[in-house]
């Protein structure tokens, strides 16, 4: 057998961080729908599970101190900064604002500063462009337009809708990592970018096929751009 | 472009069962909850509503299980209702695969349990489902006023100001139903709709009266409802969730089609 072949037969792993911030359940039901055999999830609070996975998730619910602190209380943080360094790294909702550089969220927070720029408030008087109220949080299925071409886009159709319920956007100082974009009485960005790392801003595990579709596409990412 | 409108269709969930009772009363089955969640979601809805309408205890193991399978087969947001009356309750059905939870009576008795829940949980996944009833007569300045124990117990509280309340302790979204309507088929009453999504700056769900499509279109032209909820037009086969989706969109409505 040569190694390709080898390789491709390869058992594989799947972390999902679980830092006690609550449901996970579906992230990984959805990850476990578009897995092969060779694919397993594994929803874990462990360093040195998340070492040895192939690839990583972070998910993200609730508020962004809570999430911070929790990382931080079980010692998560170096395991996620060296995933963040070598391998398919994905990040949802909260976890995109966690890798901010900080947080306008319970009245500051500093973040975990992979990508440099802030998570900012909509604000509770957030209007459209014509000047009509908006609700917030910004809640429902919204559309995502593309700024690159990226392996987690494939097979997803550009402007097509995800489900999104968050009332914080992220800012990135350095524009090139946008990798997606929503308008919400402003265009913001909702997908980040940058060699291993992928991250966004809606809920994949909610967004029906296109949603399945993007798990797929992480599953089978070999972390290049 | 923008964020599309939605469509929930609810299953008032008895003994395992889909049911819909007319004003609460008159209960028809319309199949298992399971079954029915994927058909709707084959059909494009936008989220799914399940309200435990027993919520006695012995039924609680049964609503977590088929939450469970929901939870495990169909990846649209999904809300669980009925019966939520402590913390421990909203950890239960979070990690049965539940995205959000539907409070309502217990809100009522103790505001305080809003409050908490948001704080422990997060505001998205607080649900509060408000159930009014038109208070004013004829002549008088319209007036909404909150009932309990399926609308036949007044509360004195006034719908408009308890929503903007509820939404000061952390409610995420406001599930609005027209007691009045309920099952009627005479449309949604859109005078409170209108009055509380215009009060308060969260989403609010319009429900109650559903009997056509252009029904919920009124719903969210007339009566600002970011999403409208409707049961027994979808369960017994009058309309399927693409033809709402259709109508909506033909009457301007941004939908996910």
């Amino acid at each position: 057998m040569s190694n390709k072949s080898m390789s491709d037969m390869k058992k594989s792993t799947v972390a999902v961080i679980d830092y006690g911030m609550g449901n996970l359940h579906s992230v990984a039901k959805a990850l476990e729908h578009v897995a092969d055999e060779n694919t397993t999830v594994i929803v874990t609070s462990d360093p040195a599970v998340i070492d040895a996975a192939d690839r990583v998730l972070l998910p993200g619910v609730g508020a962004i101190r809570d999430c911070i602190g929790e990382m931080n209380n079980a010692g998560l943080v170096p395991s996620i900064r060296k995933a963040m360094a070598e391998k398919p790294f994905l990040a949802i909702c909260v976890g995109i604002q966690s890798l901010m550089s900080h947080s306008e969220e319970n009245g500051g927070v500093d973040c975990l500063n992979h990508f440099q720029g802030n998570a900012l408030f909509f604000g509770e008087k957030h209007t459209d462009h014509d000047g009509s109220k908006l609700k917030v949080p910004h809640m429902g299925w919204n559309q995502v337009k593309h700024t690159i071409n990226h392996p987690l886009w494939a097979d997803i159709p550009d402007n097509a809708r995800f489900y999104f319920v968050h009332s914080f956007y992220v800012v990135p100082e350095n524009k090139s990592e946008v990798a997606g974009t929503c308008d919400y009485g402003l265009e913001f960005c909702v997908a980040l970018a940058r060699d291993n790392v992928f991250a966004v801003q809606f809920h994949p595990e909610k967004s029906h096929k296109d949603g399945l579709q993007l798990y797929k596409n992480f599953l089978h990412w070999d972390g290049k751009p | 472009m923008g964020l599309a409108k939605r469509i929930i269709p609810c299953l008032d969930v008895d003994n395992g069962r889909v049911v819909k009772g007319v004003q609460f009363v008159d209960i028809r089955d319309a199949g298992d909850p399971v079954e029915v969640a994927k058909r709707y979601n084959e059909q494009g809805a936008d989220e799914i509503t399940f309200l435990d309408i027993t919520a006695s205890s012995d039924d609680r193991e049964t609503t977590v299980h088929m939450v469970e399978a929901i939870a495990s087969q169909v990846f649209i947001p999904l809300t669980v209702g009925g019966g939520i009356r402590t913390c421990e309750d909203i950890r239960r059905m979070l990690n049965a695969g539940a995205d959000k939870v539907g409070i309502n009576t217990a809100a009522v008795f103790n505001p305080e349990f809003v409050r908490e829940a948001a704080q422990r949980f997060g505001s998205q996944c607080i649900v509060v489902a408000i159930d009014a009833k038109k208070v004013s007569a004829e002549g008088e300045p319209d007036k909404w006023e909150i009932f309990t124990h399926g609308g036949r117990k007044p509360t004195g509280l006034d719908a408009v100001e308890w929503a903007k309340k509820m939404v000061e302790y952390g409610a995420g979204e406001i599930l609005l139903t027209s007691m009045d309507r309920d099952g009627t088929k005479n449309g949604f009453d859109l005078g409170v709709t209108r009055a509380i999504s215009e009060a308060v700056h969260v989403p609010v769900i319009a429900s109650g009266g559903v009997g056509n499509l252009d029904h919920l279109v009124d719903g969210v032209i007339e009566g600002k409802a970011d999403a409208v909820l409707a049961a027994s037009i979808f369960h017994f086969g009058e309309y399927s969730i693409q033809e709402a989706k259709q109508r909506m969109t033909d009457a301007g409505i941004e939908m996910r089609l």
